[in-house]
């Protein structure tokens, strides 16, 4: 039954980001050298596509169920601060500030579906208002309590292995591992496990969804606690990385997150996509922001390319989908 | 005679003060096409919904093979094996047709946690029921839904409701967006379907359709039941003049309006 052939690869929803990617290797390749293919070329772009990745893969799913998610902007300063303001300013356990930082992705993903799903209003603008209330929390309550808009964080020991440090000869960063990780999960509950399938059925149709017994709102929550959680998990991260947190930053996260899901092959009206598309869309967006390194460029034309990049994907997409939908499987001699 | 599947019994349905449905009075018997004919406006959306649990009646009884019961909820109305499906066919056009066969009761595989979804099987499974129906065109379940035509998504939506043990077919408007062909395909799919004893509602505006799988019909007229008859019993020409608004139709509605003011709202007994 499983036969590979090319044109069933086409009609897959990674196809486009597939070969974006090959398209960006060759690009950079040509004008840049391999540099950026030898381990510590890697790492560069590793890091950042982790990153973005680790906020990507959920919010992509958000998209396919027919959902969006900005406020992850104000959710990645939130994880970062809520970790230094516990562990730094009063010194209390790395642990506790982990578990409140986490705590904090689930109680805004929980007030954003809950306010989604009771008020029908969209979740655009739902997230918007979440973005900048807790953009505003944020900034507020450290100024308040440490009369600075930067905190210091100091993180030894297992915690700082685990979630902020440098792995592989001290260049690549271990939410490389983290992002692997959770891809392969991703993967494993959206495309094998039954699970998978209800997130696609709600994109595709919510009511019918419904009317199959499809627990709708409650998927909605889980999906917008996911985004937002991931989000401040990665701002956590970032803290004990780099020792300090800052309360502005995060806002690139909305739109680089949109692209690489974008650029990934998933539907903006939901109902279609995979997670290994958003993976290729995430590794394509990273290259292109750090393979601009390598060659003779300015840096400052890499927006350029990911613009093109974008309406390239999308029309590319397109017409991969519409060749999905259009598949009929062929008699022999008509 | 048994006691009929699905029987409303002096349904009225109102929307705050707005009168919606009035003394609906209907029978739904397995084996048997119930047609639902009437305009735009008429109530035949509020009747479906009411008979799919969606809309509770404000008054009036609900029986399920003669026992009365309350459809609180569409959970309620499938337990019971009443499937709706709509124009649409209510699937899902970016799904291959084995995924949305099985949304929500997705075949599984494997053990413990490492369960996955069966493809294979929700593929076999999917074609083998279409194509029990007659759609022989179907032979591939990882096609998209979205690349099947109008009458072969109904066909899939009807095919899967009878799949998971539907005895009452609602079919809102089934062949209300399809071609001539396509919407031959549903009818003998409806005729498949009454063949295997399931009691089928189908909801129409073309008498065409009506007349060629019907066997009892009901003409709604603004929320209460205008005429009831059986096959057979009215022509074509009779059935199309009170839909289409024809010289019956207007004296029907001034007769039923008159009757209703002078009778504290309620309409006349349906015309036989």
């Amino acid at each position: 039954m499983l036969s590979i052939s090319f044109g069933g690869l086409l009609r897959r929803p990674e196809a486009g980001a597939a070969l974006g990617l090959v398209a960006v290797l060759i690009f950079f390749a040509i004008f840049g050298g391999v540099t950026f293919l030898k381990p510590g070329g890697m790492a560069s772009w590793l890091n950042v596509a982790a990153n973005l990745g680790v906020i990507a893969i959920p919010l992509g799913l958000l998209m396919i169920a027919g959902e969006l998610d900005i406020s992850v902007g104000a959710m990645v300063p939130f994880g970062a601060m809520t970790v230094a303001v516990i562990s730094g300013h009063y010194g209390l356990s790395i642990w506790l500030g982990v578990a409140v930082a986490l705590s904090f992705g689930v109680i805004v993903g929980l007030v954003n579906g809950f306010l989604i799903i009771k008020t029908a209003v969209p979740s655009l603008i739902v997230t918007l208002g979440s973005l900048f209330a807790v953009q505003g929390i944020v900034l507020g309550l450290t100024v308040l309590i440490t009369k600075s808009t930067s905190v210091a964080l100091a993180t030894e020991g297992p915690a700082k292995a685990i979630f902020g440090d440098f792995v592989m000869g001290g260049q690549l960063q271990v939410m490389v591992l983290w992002w692997m990780g959770l891809t392969a999960l991703y993967i494993f509950f959206v495309h094998f496990s039954p699970f998978g399938n209800w997130i696609f059925a709600m994109g595709g149709d919510k009511v019918s969804a419904r009317n199959a017994g499809i627990p709708t709102d409650r998927l909605t929550m889980i999906l917008f606690v996911l985004s937002s959680t991931s989000a401040a998990f990665v701002g956590m991260c970032q803290a004990i990385l780099y020792n300090s947190a800052q309360v502005a930053g995060g806002q690139s996260f909305i739109f680089n997150s949109i692209i690489a899901v974008v650029v990934g092959g998933v539907l903006l009206t939901g109902g279609f996509g995979s997670v290994v598309g958003i993976f290729f869309g995430t590794v394509t967006f990273a290259i292109v922001t750090q393979g601009i390194y390598y060659t003779d460029f300015d840096r400052n034309w890499s927006s350029l390319i990911i613009g093109v990049l974008l309406l390239g994907a999308v029309l590319m997409n397109n017409t991969f989908r519409h060749m999905a939908l259009a598949y009929t499987p062929k008699k022999g001699g008509k | 005679m048994s006691a009929p599947i699905l029987a409303l019994r002096g349904v009225n349905k109102s929307f705050g003060p707005i009168d919606v449905l009035h003394d609906i009075t209907l029978e739904v018997r397995a084996g048997q096409v119930l047609c639902l004919l009437g305009d735009n406006g008429a109530g035949k959306s509020t009747l479906i919904k009411i008979m799919s649990g969606v809309h509770q009646p404000s008054s009036g009884v609900i029986e399920i093979d003669g026992v009365a019961v309350g459809l609180p909820a569409p959970r309620a109305a499938a337990e019971n094996g009443i499937a709706t499906v709509h124009q649409f066919g209510g699937t899902f056009p970016l799904m291959s047709i084995g995924r949305s066969f099985f949304v929500g009761v997705e075949p599984t595989k494997g053990w413990g946690p490492f369960k996955v979804y069966d493809r294979k099987r929700a593929n076999d499974i999917a074609v083998k029921a279409v194509r029990d129906f007659g759609i022989t065109r179907i032979d591939d379940g990882d096609r998209l839904v979205g690349g099947l035509s109008g009458g072969e998504r109904q066909s899939l939506a009807i095919a899967r409701a009878v799949h998971f043990g539907a005895r009452v077919l609602i079919l809102d408007e089934p062949t209300a967006a399809l071609g001539v062909k396509q919407a031959t395909h549903v009818l003998r799919i409806v005729n498949e379907a009454k063949k295997r004893g399931l009691a089928v509602v189908f909801i129409t505006h073309q008498v065409m359709h009506a007349m060629a799988v019907g066997d009892h019909f009901a003409v709604l007229i603004r929320g209460a039941v205008a005429a009831d008859f059986h096959k057979g019993e009215k022509s074509r020409e009779e059935i199309t003049d009170l839909m289409a608004g024809g010289a019956s139709m207007a004296s029907l509605e001034a007769e039923i309006e008159g009757y209703m003011a002078s009778h504290d709202g309620h309409p006349p007994p349906p015309a036989h």
